[in-house]
């Protein structure tokens, strides 16, 4: 049986492949997303399969629950408000991947799972803040402009360190669970703190960035609990996610620091970057 | 007997160059569509979910599959049907 999952895996690894193939050019594109969908249906359904699962009870109602909010959300969404859907749903598969990273955490894990759960934590962490920042952005909730204040830099590099520190503290002490919550939490706080100084006219790139982030916390979620095709799927849309970012930057005739970082300048950069945001908009439209 | 892990990252860097030539020559118009059909994918992490939630014991990691399996729910659910939505309106407007 567990052979036959693992096959079954290969299969919706191959079908992700043919549609993201079939996404990238306009005749095939509809088709190539229901292939995708078709591969992930695979994967479900193996994935029920495993012996391991012997109570279904929490599953279907995770699905019921989860597929609900996805399905009517889908629907409901303005055409003009697709983008922040998507940031959205993005961060909510990050949250899911810091999830299954914090449950795969088992007492007397290895160096390597340890290092796989918090990578999966953080990436999935960051990914779930920036989305709802970058969500709150493009839908005007939170206002699209680039939040700035004096002394960023130093924020940030404070949380970065803090992170750096607790991750090892977190690795020589595993059954120490306050590293964990300290991880957690300034993953959270870092999501916030990466996309707040870049504006609302940015925000499609950054969310590609997201997918690729969310991509990769999957793959590092993989690895945390030994799942092929978390790894397989996980890192194409990483690396797919990356490339499609790179591209859009290209479009916009920028380079992808330009547009992280950008947003620490003066004001006179900031007054560039509106008119730069008037021809991303536009951009956007095209795109859509 | 290779390591697993060592096994595990071959994948890895093997899909990375996938991922990589997969998006190659992508027409502006469809890199929304693309962008949410990718994010989809990521929803993968459900089945990692799957198999943490059904455990069966009523512990922490077993609520937190649960979780997990509803939050990716939404993000394959949604991302799914909101690509599709994208795609009909582009063709409708092309044709």
């Amino acid at each position: 049986m567990n052979t036959f999952i693992q096959f079954a895996f290969v299969v919706s690894a191959a079908l992700f492949i043919f549609g993201l193939k079939q996404l990238g050019s306009p005749d095939t594109a509809r088709r190539g997303n229901m292939v995708s969908a078709l591969g992930m249906l695979i994967a479900v359904v193996a994935a029920l399969l495993h012996q391991g699962i012997v109570e279904y009870q929490w599953i279907l109602i995770g699905f019921a629950v989860g597929g609900a909010i996805g399905a009517s959300a889908a629907r409901l969404v303005k055409m003009t408000s697709m983008p922040e859907m998507v940031a959205l749903f993005n961060g909510f598969g990050g949250m899911a991947s810091l999830l299954v990273g914090w449950a795969a955490l088992a007492p007397g894990a290895g160096t390597f799972t340890l290092v796989t759960v918090l990578l999966s934590i953080l990436i999935g962490g960051l990914t779930f803040t920036g989305s709802l920042i970058a969500y709150g952005k493009l839908s005007e909730n939170l206002g699209s402009g680039a939040v700035l204040f004096k002394g960023q830099q130093i924020v940030n590099s404070i949380i970065v360190a803090a992170i750096l520190g607790s991750a090892v503290m977190f690795c020589l002490e595993p059954a120490n669970h306050t590293w964990l919550y300290l991880v957690i939490c300034l993953a959270l706080v870092f999501g916030v703190m990466a996309v707040i100084p870049i504006g609302g006219a940015d925000m499609p790139v950054v969310i590609s960035l997201l997918n690729s982030y969310s991509g990769l916390a999957a793959c590092a979620a993989g690895f945390a609990v030994d799942n092929n095709i978390l790894i397989v799927a996980g890192s194409l849309v990483g690396a797919s996610g990356i490339i499609l970012t790179q591209i859009m930057c290209k479009a916009m005739n920028r380079s992808l620091a330009n547009v992280l970082f950008g947003g620490f300048g003066s004001v006179e950069r900031r007054n560039r970057g509106e008119i730069r945001g008037r021809d991303q908009a536009d951009h956007r439209r095209r795109c859509l | 007997m290779i390591p697993a892990e060592v096994f595990l990252t071959f994948i890895l860097m093997l899909s990375i160059f996938l991922g990589f030539e997969l998006i190659h020559k992508v027409p502006a118009t469809l890199h929304t569509p693309l962008m949410s059909g990718a994010n989809a994918i990521s929803g993968i992490t459900v089945v990692g979910a799957i198999s943490l939630a059904g455990t069966g014991q009523q512990d922490l990691s077993n609520w937190l599959g649960a979780g997990a399996v509803a939050l990716a729910s939404i993000n394959v659910v949604g991302g799914y049907l909101v690509t599709d939505r994208m795609l009909a309106m582009f063709k409708k407007r092309e044709g």
